[in-house]
């Protein structure tokens, strides 16, 4: 358990890194820091096949942002208004930490009295589904409408890109929107 | 000569080959073990991505174009929901129609390897999809400014 939060605070720590520093490549790399600590804490907790999942999709935004990256120059940050946009950020964190403090209170404790549909997934999920691997089993044949949704969102998202970045039917820079269309 | 150099390019064309295999096994493997479409697809995506960075984005074109990747993409997608039609063939929405087998062999669990596939092939071809877009768009920008 010790090990767990240590990596919980290296992933604190990387996440602060990741807003607070100036130079945007090394908050990228900060980024990468945190989804690759969390692989870990994932293998720490006993889900390796999350952990194979966040690894290999950290790998793969961590190549698509620094290439994003070294090619942009984005504009400074916004100033001004520094004491509101505060005080506006203190209560909102004041407001969500009373929240989650009374809700995690009345949550079971970790992991220990196991719910009546989870025990039946745990215990005949292989029997019913026939995969010997039971998140398989579990995310493909109880809960595949997740996966069916999980897909169209990444599908939308993805034909959302080609639309923004597509190279055809880019406007010339001096030529005015027509109206109406 | 556009990409890296030869060393690199050498490398690139021998660790490819095993990241592409990798990947097949840990989709195609999804319902015995670790893994699943989803890695699967995203370490497959990886490794084309590595070739169009060892190799250049006009020669990585000759061997996987963008409407071919696009194309894969869909096919992926219309796998997935004509699996889940097709689960009315044993009743309804997402039934699992097919027998399950003995669990434990790699054609087991009924259509999980199927669905891993469609999911594979859906996954795969949109990341390395989007790698695609950002490099050419990055190309496209530059060239306006010159």
């Amino acid at each position: 358990m010790f090990l767990l939060y240590l990596f919980l605070l290296f992933i604190l720590i990387g996440a602060l890194i990741a807003v607070e520093i100036h130079n945007l490549l090394s908050s990228v790399i900060a980024v990468g820091t945190i989804g690759l600590g969390l692989c870990i804490v994932f293998l720490l907790l006993g889900a390796p096949d999350l952990a194979i999942t966040q690894l290999v999709v950290e790998i793969l935004v961590l190549i698509i942002l620094i290439r994003a990256t070294l090619a942009s120059s984005l504009p400074d940050t916004y100033k001004g208004r520094e004491f509101l946009a505060y005080a506006i950020t203190l209560l909102f964190i004041l407001f969500f930490g009373g929240f989650a403090f009374y809700a995690f209170k009345s949550l079971p404790p970790f992991g220990e009295p196991m719910m009546q549909l989870a025990n039946r997934y745990i215990y005949e999920g292989w029997q019913k589904t026939g995969a010997t691997n039971l998140v398989a089993g579990v995310m493909l044949d109880f809960r595949s409408l997740d996966m069916l949704g999980a897909a169209t969102v990444l599908f939308a998202a993805i034909v959302g890109t080609l639309v923004i970045l597509r190279k055809k039917g880019r406007k010339e820079v001096n030529e005015r929107d027509e109206s109406g269309s | 000569m556009s990409g890296m150099s030869l060393v690199v390019k050498v490398v690139t064309r021998i660790t490819a080959a095993i990241i592409f295999l990798f990947g097949c096994y840990v989709s195609l493997t999804g319902q015995l073990a670790l893994g699943g479409g989803f890695a699967g697809g995203i370490i497959i995506a990886v490794g084309y991505i590595l070739y169009v960075l060892a190799y250049g984005k006009s020669e990585a074109e000759i061997k996987t174009s963008k409407e071919g990747a696009v194309v894969m993409m869909c096919l992926g997608m219309i796998l997935f929901l004509m699996l889940a039609l097709l689960g009315f063939i044993g009743g309804s929405f997402f039934n699992n129609f097919l027998p399950k087998g003995q669990a434990g062999e790699i054609w087991s669990a009924g259509s999980i390897p199927l669905c891993n596939l469609a999911i594979m092939l859906e996954v795969g071809a949109g990341l390395y999809l989007v790698f695609l877009n950002l490099i050419t768009f990055n190309v496209t920008v530059r060239e306006e400014e010159e």
